[in-house]
Order: structure tokens, then sequence, then C-alpha cells
């Protein structure tokens, strides 16, 4: 039900013609777009009750997002709604009840500053939060921080004295400075400096030292939703493919008759059917048991990057030459999804997740 | 059903399995000698074997989904899951498997009269009839519908020839289920029957054929003149087929999870692995990792799709993406096994046991109950609707 309503409301809001108009206009954040989704209680999916929020859960929260990647839709929705939320949900003081709150309106939109090198490590985290008085000075850079252009407030992840902390500060708090980068897929995301930013003990989300307290949650919340949004994609991308073989004709016939093509088609069926399954599972176990939910997720980013990935290749090799022009959709889903795939762990970070919690 | 009544039945079935399974059943074997396949001839390998057999039977744990009245416990799916949890949980042995349980028993219960299944049924759930699946012919493989086994008419029974193949333990079983043509006028699908013949006559013999796994699960069985009743039907005459596709579906499913501990509850790749290889080589675990995650999704489908089906009822159609995804893994599941196993792997009983009679074994799943090729067909006709 959820899924339908949200189906009905992407396609008309935010069909992948919009993601274009928005590339095509140099636009990486519709605000309007993400105040309707607001007035939805999507922004609000994982904050409680009491502090404004819809709290529906992680399941639903993969539900809204595999309907977003359906039809590519721009929003903020995994770095807010999902990531932010569930960091400030570990946390419970008031500033952090009125930063859900602020979530749940739409009014605060969050990234998380987290990737330094080429690839997710949150263990390498270099930037330095050095103690000084009653509060730190944060120095080091950030790559690859998703929504990091259009974000209200920033989740610094710093190296601290004996250990890693989780910072909440404003985006536009001195001597951070944000250099917007031109991502292939056409969404914000942005390089960080940090040159002796301010930060006190009040900026800390959690314990000093603990940030995973906070952020083990958070990440495979938005771990789980990523791999929501890339199996929508996926199955976006195999509906286009499958309607254009019902309806290409070469040699006088459908080229979906010639079985070369249908088994192709078929497999990609079963296997974006198998990542499905892992998908429901990773938002159950989020639900029902979140202590142990680490290796659903993994299992389900890793299968979701796989799939994505078969996806898109089939799609533009089936739709062929059409399928490598820019005027056609499919290769915004090929771009995407590699996005996709790097963001919050790769393949190998999660396939080593799951070999290590299955006795390799 | 409310989590208390659940729980309530959580305790009263663990405190039934402490005192009703032996010991000796509780090693959790699932290879062949693990086996209890029941029937006439069975000789059980020890006594313990036969009174965990007759007790579960006695409640209706072998069939735990079927209703009451036919042998089963009538257990919903939650429960069975709960039945499931606390049989691995004390690494209980399944007290029987057979093609009666996977296969016929759910044809039966989904086409066959009360009548037939209250005859049919029960000895299959106390392990007293074995059965075995006469489908595939010397002509009709993949192209299953072509069955050229005759049924002749003679008032109130058939009269059968012909040959059928691949018939898995015929040599062992004591009926079989059998796609007939009854029609030879008809079009090929309508022209099928779905019967059942006592294999105890003089018109029916098997002949085991040995695989390249050195063993001989299954044989060619022939057809001189058998006879089967008129009431031995299930189904309409000549509708055979509707028959043969529903239990196929069962088939696929039960051969896409059963062959090899595909499931998360079977035994993780990595530990498998790593009894013979200390440090597994970069590429060897790289395809072993890749492995285990898509077992692990796989598995997650097939409970996925246990979850969303009635009880007794299959897949359907998605049973063939089961069946494909689930085989395919399995060979590679094993290829990495004999990999890692090195020249250990390469004798027969050798160091590792039937390690390469099973990596054989493995070589025949995606190609029993319907190639791989015959699956992504049926996938891309009735699930993606692509012209035929």
């Amino acid at each position: 039900m959820l899924a339908d309503m949200a189906r009905g409301f992407l396609d008309g809001a935010a069909p992948v013609k919009k993601l274009r108009e928005m590339r095509d206009a140099g636009e990486r954040h519709d605000a309007a777009l993400w105040k309707e989704m607001a007035d939805m209680g999507w922004a609000g999916v994982l904050v409680p009750e009491e502090a404004g929020g819809s709290d529906m859960g992680f399941a639903a929260a993969n539900v809204i997002a595999e309907e977003m990647g359906k039809t590519l839709a721009v929003s903020p929705f995994l770095s807010t709604a999902v990531i932010a939320a569930t960091a400030l949900r570990q946390v419970s003081d008031d500033r952090a009840k009125e930063a859900l709150g602020r979530i749940a309106s739409g009014e605060a939109t969050y990234a998380l500053a987290i990737d330094e090198g080429i690839k997710f490590d949150p263990d390498a985290t270099q930037l330095e939060a050095k103690a000084e008085g009653n509060g730190f000075r944060l120095n080091g850079r950030k790559q690859f921080v998703v929504d990091g252009g259009l974000a209200e407030r920033l989740l610094v992840l710093a190296r601290t004295d004996a250990g890693l902390t989780l910072f909440d500060i404003p985006a536009d708090r001195a001597s951070v400075s944000r250099d917007p980068s031109d991502m292939i897929d056409a969404r914000d995301a942005a390089r960080i400096t940090f040159e002796n930013v301010e930060a006190t003990g009040e900026d800390v989300l959690g314990q000093v030292d603990q940030a995973m307290t906070v952020l083990k949650p958070a990440l495979e919340a938005g771990q789980a939703a990523l791999a929501a949004e890339m199996t929508g994609l996926s199955a976006g991308a195999f509906d286009m493919t499958v309607g254009y073989l019902k309806e290409r004709k070469q040699f006088g016939v459908e080229i979906g008759r010639f079985q070369a093509l249908q088994h192709r088609a078929a497999h990609l069926w079963c296997e974006i059917e198998v990542t499905a399954s892992a998908i429901l599972n990773a938002g159950r176990m989020l639900d029902e048991d979140p202590e142990n939910a680490a290796l659903a997720v993994s299992i389900a980013k890793a299968r979701a990057t796989d799939t994505a990935k078969l996806a898109v290749i089939e799609g533009v090799q089936m739709h062929g030459g059409i399928g490598m022009t820019d005027a056609y959709d499919m290769g915004f889903y090929m771009k995407r999804a590699r996005v996709g795939a790097e963001w919050l762990g790769d393949y190998s970070y999660h396939a080593e997740r799951v070999a290590a919690a299955r006795g390799f | 059903m409310s989590g208390e009544s659940l729980e309530a039945f959580r305790a009263d079935l663990r405190a039934w399995l402490e005192e009703n399974c032996p010991q000796e059943m509780r090693d959790g074997l699932r290879t062949e000698e693990g086996i209890c396949w029941g029937g006439k001839n069975w000789v059980f390998t020890s006594d313990a074997q036969r009174v965990w057999l007759e007790r579960c039977a006695a409640k209706g744990y072998t069939v735990p989904r079927w209703p009451v009245e036919y042998g089963g416990a009538g257990l919903n799916r939650d429960q069975e899951k709960i039945f499931r949890e606390e049989m691995d949980r004390i690494n209980a042995r399944s007290p029987l498997e057979s093609f009666g349980i996977w296969m016929l028993g759910p044809a039966l219960l989904h086409f066959g009269s009360h009548e037939q299944k209250l005859h049919y049924l029960p000895p299959i759930a106390r392990g007293e009839i074995r059965w075995c699946q006469g489908y595939s012919e010397p002509g009709a493989g993949s192209d299953l519908a072509n069955v050229q086994t005759k049924g002749e008419d003679k008032g109130d029974h058939w009269l059968l020839n012909g040959q059928k193949i691949w018939t898995s333990y015929a040599d062992k079983a004591d009926w079989i289920f059998a796609l007939v043509r009854t029609d030879r006028e008809a079009p090929k699908h309508k022209g099928i029957s779905f019967l059942l013949c006592d294999m105890d006559q003089a018109g029916v013999e098997t002949r085991p054929i040995k695989m390249i796994s050195g063993i001989s699960p299954f044989c060619e069985t022939f057809f001189t003149d058998a006879v089967v009743p008129k009431d031995q039907i299930v189904g309409e005459e000549n509708k055979g087929w509707d028959v043969a596709k529903y239990l196929l579906t069962h088939e696929r499913e039960m051969i896409s999870g059963g062959a090899g501990g595909l499931t998360g509850t079977g035994r993780a790749l990595g530990a498998v692995l790593s009894e013979t290889m200390e440090e597994m080589d970069a590429i060897l675990r790289a395809d072993a990792m890749r492995c285990e995650v898509n077992s692990l999704a796989i598995g997650l489908t097939l409970e996925r799709y246990k979850d969303q089906s009635e009880a007794g009822q299959g897949a359907g159609d998605a049973s063939a993406m089961l069946k494909y995804m689930g085989t395919e893994l399995n060979k590679q599941r094993h290829e990495l096994m004999m990999t890692a196993g090195g020249s250990d792997a390469l004798e027969w009983n050798g160091p590792l046991g039937n390690r390469a009679a099973d990596w054989l074994r493995t070589k025949a799943n995606s190609i029993e109950g319907g190639t791989s090729e015959v699956m992504l067909s049926i996938v891309s006709r009735r699930v993606l609707g692509l012209p035929g």
C-alpha cells in the first residue's frame, strides 16, 4: 500500500524526466519536492511520533527508497531521513529530539561526511579533532559527501584521542569549505575541507571516542535503504528493457522473440527477485533485531550492487545504440547505479563482512 | 496466531523432541547415508531410525503441514518454521524423505478426491509406500509433453506400454506416478493422463543406469501390458498435463533448496572450504565469498516464497526462478569444494569421502525437473510475457 502510494506520487512528481531537467538546469536539490515528501511523512519515516515523525520503521523506509530508485527521484531522503535520523535517534537529549523534529518537518537537511579516500573505510578516518579547552579543532578533508552541497548540517566523523567521534555541525560554520563535485549521476555531492574548524562539546553526537555507538545503526540503516533504492533502480531499468524487447522490431519481428534475449531478460528478473528478498530481510532485521542486522544488511547491499550493475549493463546492451544516447533515460540508471555501488561500501566491502560472519 | 500461543507451541514441541528424538538421530546427517526413504523394502540402518520415524509419523511430523486426517500435523507456516528451528536446534535428522512427500503429496492435496487423499496420503506420511516419478522418456526430455507411453482403455482399467527414463530410485520404489498418453489423436498437451501404478506386477520392470558419479540413482522403467485400474487416475482423463505441471513446480522448489544445504540453515561455505585449505588463495576466496552471498540471498528467497504460499501450495511460475538460481549456485558451490579439496578430492572414497561423486551428482541439478534453459523460457513467457 505504501509502495503504491509512493509510486503514484513519484511517477507524477519525480519521474526520470525531472532528474534530466534538474541536471540540464544545473540544479541538485528541489526544496519544494522535499517539502511535499515531508508532508507525506517520508522525511520523518524514522522519527518518533513524539518528535513529530511518522515512525514507520526501516522496512517502510526501504519501500520508499525502492520506489525512489525506480524513477531516480532526487531527494535527500537517504542522507537526512534515514542516516541522520537514525544517528540522532540513538541519542536521547533535547537537542537531538529537536533536530529530529526539524528533519521530520523537512526543514533540516543533513549529509554524512565520512569518506576520506576513494573507498568507504570509516576505521581509516584521519580527519583530526584535537581537544582544545572545552572544545575541539577539526582539521582534515572529506570526499564523496553525498548531499554535502545542499545540506544544512553535517555529520562529521573525526579521530579523537582514543577513538572516533561523530560531530553534528552546521554546514556553514566558519572554516568549513565545500567544493561541489560534478557527479556522473547529476546528484549532489561535495569535497569538504576543514581548516581549524571550531567545535564544542555540544556538537558531539553521542559520546567522545564512541562514534560507532551512534554511527553503526545509522550506517546500517543507510546501507539497507541504499540497497533498496538500487533494487528499485534495477527494476526500473528492467521494466524499460522488457518494454523495449516487446516493441522494437528487427528482422521483421519483435526482438523479444529471440531466445538469446529472452533468456538474458529472464536471468535478470531472477537476480532482481533474489535481491528483493535480501532487501525485505534487511528491513525486517533492522526493525525486529537491530543489534544483529549487520549480516542481513551486507547481504542486501552486496546483492543490490551486483544486481544493479547487471541490470544497467543489460539495459544498455539490449537497447542497442539508442541506449547509449543521452536523449534516452537508460544512461541515467547506469550512472546512478555506479554511484550507488560505491556509496557506503562497495561489493567487496560488504562481501567481506558476509564472509567474516560465515566462517571465512 | 498470537506470539504467546506460538511460544507455547514451541515449548511443547521442545519437550516432545527432548523425550522422543533418539540420541543417534541427533547428528544432523543430511547425506544419502542419513536419509530414511521408507517403503515396503526399506531396511532401517538402525533401531533408532525406525523408532524416530514411527514416533514422528504418529504425531504427523513427517509432513508437518499436511492436514491431520491425511497423516500430517496440520501446522501453519509459523508453526512449521518453529518446527524446523527446533529440529535444527537439536541437530535432528529428518525422519523421512520421499518423492511422495515432495511431489505426489502436494499434487494429490490439490487435485485428488477426498477418497484418494485418505487412501494414498497416510501411507506416504508413515513411510510405508515409496513412490517414484515416471515422467521423462527417451523422446520426451525438455519436450516433456511429447510422452508416448501408451495407456489403452480396457473398460475398467488401462493397459500401459512404453518406456520411462531417469526414474529416480525406481528399483527401490513400490508405486509409480506416471504421465501416460491416453488419447493419441488430441494435441500433445491434451492427451495425457496422470496415473498411479502399482509396480508389484509382471508388466513393470526397472533397470538402473550407471551415472558419471559411479552410482545408479536413476533407472529405466518398462511397461509391458501393465494394468492400472480406472480409479487410479489423478484429475480428469486427458487432463494430466495440469497435474504434471503443478507437481513440477513442487519438484523444482525441492531441487532448488534441497540439493545440498543451499539455504541459510545449511553449513557456511567458508567453514567447509577451510576444512581442507587453511588459507584460501585470493581467487578461490573471492569466488567463494560471492557464492556465499548468493547462497544466503537465494535461501532468503526460498523462505519468502514459502511465507507467501498457502499450506501445501507452491511458488507457481516463480518455482522456475528458484530452481534455476538454486541449482546453478549449487553447481558452483561444489566446484569450489572440489577446488578447495585439491588432489584429496580426486579419489573415490578418498580422504574427503564421496566429495567427487557429490560434485558429479550436482551436474544433474540443472537438468532434472526441467533444464536451466527451460526454466528461463518459462520465466520469459509466463512472468515477463515475452512473445513465444
